[in-house]
């Protein structure tokens, strides 16, 4: 049993970076992010933790220095939002070739221009190709335990890649909720410490890091990486069940909710999801048969696990806080991807809502199953939630 | 103080640091700079390299001519590279991870220096870091073919700013590397030449014992794109500090000292000659941009001794 703790998903994650209490930690500031290392920042100035902290001058540096600190044989961690997430993305791309398990939390806002500083998800969406293990969060207890979970899924020898853990910027980094801590002495004995097998600084074991690899080679380079991306699933599951012992909550690639017997299901990522539920409350006291599919894990996307549970759902409807300009939205092209291969395909429609931060309500997400169940559906093109008429 | 001979042994014996079988240029300084730098320190060296000559010519997958821990992230964050591993070592040491004591050292070319890693070069400078930067100076983006940057010099010839029929090269003077990283009140600064090995193990000994972070500006003659014949790299290195081109100097605690003065200050011309990018000056109608240069060099050599004599601190 751990202490419930009335705080924020941006203090959920410091919490979690206390408690893991890494060798180094780099940051940049930028909203909605600021928080976490302003928190974590005290931490160090109090002497909680033992981390040696850096506050570059740019996010480009926070994970350059990161990679430098996490190729030295340090556990490093950095977190970033929006901007911050642009202009480190050379060195975001860079960091899975090299095989460093960093982890870093991504407070989700919207990428400019138009300048904004509220959530959506065109900040993760712009980097998922690059080889980053992505985990999502419904809220802050979800950011606390997906941080601790994916220190262990990203150092796994088998892996050995980094990883992103999302919360929506403001509604779930700005807001408080009750947050169950666990037992320090607990949690730090489930992270461990890094092995530091492949340390620069094992001067002993001289290596170089990161040389010039060409078309002879780094055909090979990429492929090792696609394997070690494709081991996350069975360690995610062991690491998973390991976390269960201490929380008593499970941790599965993606969460079902009232999805059994359902006419119709939304897909939705992180925040939202839990406005879909009391959607799917309201809406079952009604009678009608509907329900939520919330993918957690997105990176590696687990495509067959996912097609077994949707299966037998006549309509699904995807939920995509961001979009790709001139093509399907990213959960959206997910979805039809891993539905193709059934015999009998869902009938599918793609909405793209809260852009920018904009809200979305219960009764938002209502309608779209009331048009689900019963209207005109287009799986070919995008409708939108809440905007503008 | 070790003799030429002693340095010369600890960068080709069983411990040296940067070993045979890189593809550098025949004639390439760097080979000789890097291992003379590395050779200067007494403890284990780990080295992060910036994309660039170096990094291309030292480790072509499979192999590697590092004989230290070696790495190379990007190009233009080696200064913040060397920050995290700094990081990381006064951590892993404070937490008893680690024992050995090691010096840091990042290097980069000019235009890794200059121009695109300048911001994490300033900022790494700014924290405080215990590391040495050092940057191979061959005065343009080399290992891509001569483009400008902000090292290449007034009336150079580069491939994005060419000599032409309206055009003498390049028309604005370079960044003083050396007065902006003395300007960030670190312990150690200096300039130096590939050509005096003897004067380059010194400050880079110096820039490894500094209490904090050291820069070395260190001038490399680009034998493919200076295009001069590989046996003149140290005669045209020499050149540039017997013309005061590049004076040896060093920012000691903010007090300058310059560690070469020419008795007889040899014209630019001496310099100049022989070298493609410079050839369009010997033109009659640029006759006055080596007028000018000349003017420049003198003038800034001027004002150098002056801010020596004064002993004021940077």
């Amino acid at each position: 049993m751990g202490i419930r703790k009335p705080i924020t998903g941006a203090q959920a994650a410091a919490e979690a970076m206390r408690q893991i209490n890494p060798d180094v930690v780099v940051a940049y500031p930028i909203t909605p992010q600021t928080p976490i290392v302003e928190e974590f920042a005290k931490y160090v100035a109090d002497g909680v933790v033992d981390t040696e902290m850096v506050a570059v001058e740019s996010e480009h540096s926070a994970m350059s220095a990161t990679v430098g600190a996490e190729t030295a044989g340090a556990r490093a961690m950095s977190a970033t939002s929006s901007q911050g997430l642009a202009l480190m993305w050379e060195i975001v791309a860079a960091t899975p070739g090299l095989r460093l398990p960093i982890v870093m939390s991504l407070v989700n806002r919207t990428l400019s221009a138009p300048i904004n500083i509220h959530c959506d998800h065109s900040d993760v969406m712009g980097v998922t190709t690059v080889g980053w293990i992505q985990i999502f969060s419904e809220n802050a207890q979800e950011v606390y335990e997906n941080t601790l979970l994916a220190v262990r899924v990203a150092e796994d020898e088998r892996v050995q890649l980094p990883a992103m853990v999302n919360q929506d910027g403001f509604i779930t980094s700005h807001a408080v909720e009750p947050v169950e801590i666990f037992d320090d002495a607990v949690v730090r004995k489930f992270v461990g410490v890094r092995s530091l097998e492949r340390a620069l600084l094992d001067v002993k074991q001289v290596k170089s890091v990161g040389p010039l690899v060409l078309p002879d080679y780094l055909f090979e380079f990429k492929r090792a990486q696609e394997e070690a991306m494709g081991k996350v699933f069975e360690v995610y599951r062991e690491v998973g069940t390991e976390l269960s012992a201490i929380t008593g909550r499970q941790y599965p690639f993606f969460e079902t909710y009232q999805t059994e017997d359902a006419e119709a299901v939304i897909v939705v990522l992180n925040s939202a999801a839990g406005t879909a539920k009391a959607a799917i409350d309201t809406m079952r006291a009604q009678g009608k048969k509907v329900g939520l599919l919330k993918p957690i894990l997105f990176r590696p996307f687990p495509y067959a696990e996912i097609r077994d549970a949707l299966k037998d759902v006549p309509v699904i409807g995807v939920l995509d806080r961001s979009m790709d300009f001139g093509a399907s939205a990213p959960v959206y092209s997910e979805l039809r991807n891993a539905l193709w291969a059934l015999e009998k395909r869902p009938a599918m429609q793609s909405y793209i809502y809260g852009l920018g931060g904009r809200d979305i309500m219960a009764t938002d997400i209502e309608a779209a199953f009331e048009e689900l169940l019963g209207g005109t559906l287009d799986s070919e093109h995008q409708r939108y939630i809440g905007l503008r008429g | 103080m070790p003799t030429l001979q002693e340095i010369a042994l600890k960068t080709s014996g069983a411990d040296a640091r940067l070993v045979s079988g890189h593809r550098m240029c025949s004639g390439c300084g760097i080979g000789s700079l890097v291992k003379t730098i590395l050779a200067a320190s007494d403890k284990p060296v780990v080295v992060v390299s910036a994309t660039g000559c170096l990094e291309v010519v030292t480790t072509i997958y499979p192999f590697t001519a590092w004989n230290t821990p070696w790495m190379h992230l990007t190009f233009e964050n080696a200064a913040s590279v060397a920050s995290g591993i700094e990081a990381a070592y006064k951590s892993l040491k404070r937490r008893g991870k680690i024992s050995d004591d090691v010096n840091i050292l990042a290097i980069g070319g000019d235009g890794g220096t200059y121009d695109i890693g300048f911001q994490a070069l300033s900022g790494a400078l700014e924290r405080g870091h215990k590391f040495m930067y050092v940057v191979y100076d061959n005065e343009a983006y080399m290992n891509t073919g001569n483009q400008r940057s902000g090292a290449t010099p007034f009336g150079a010839s580069t491939t994005t700013v060419p000599a032409g029929k309206v055009s003498f090269g390049k028309p604005q003077w370079r960044k003083n590397l050396v007065e902006i990283a003395a300007a960030h009140r670190i312990p150690y600064v200096a300039q130096a030449a590939v050509n005096n090995t003897m004067d380059l193990y010194k400050k880079a000994q110096k820039g490894f014992n500094a209490d904090g972070p050291s820069v070395l500006a260190v001038l490399q003659p680009c034998t493919t794109n200076w295009s001069f014949d590989p046996s003149l790299t140290m005669q045209y290195s020499r050149l540039a500090v017997e013309t005061n081109f590049w004076p040896l100097y060093e920012v000691e605690n903010g007090v300058v000292h310059i560690n070469v003065k020419p008795s007889n200050r040899k014209p630019i011309e001496d310099f100049l000659k022989g070298q493609t990018r410079f050839r369009h000056l010997f033109k009659p109608e640029n006759a006055h941009v080596i007028v000018e240069m000349q003017k420049m060099i003198d003038e800034e050599w001027a004002r150098l001794l002056k801010i020596e004599e004064s002993g004021i601190q940077f």
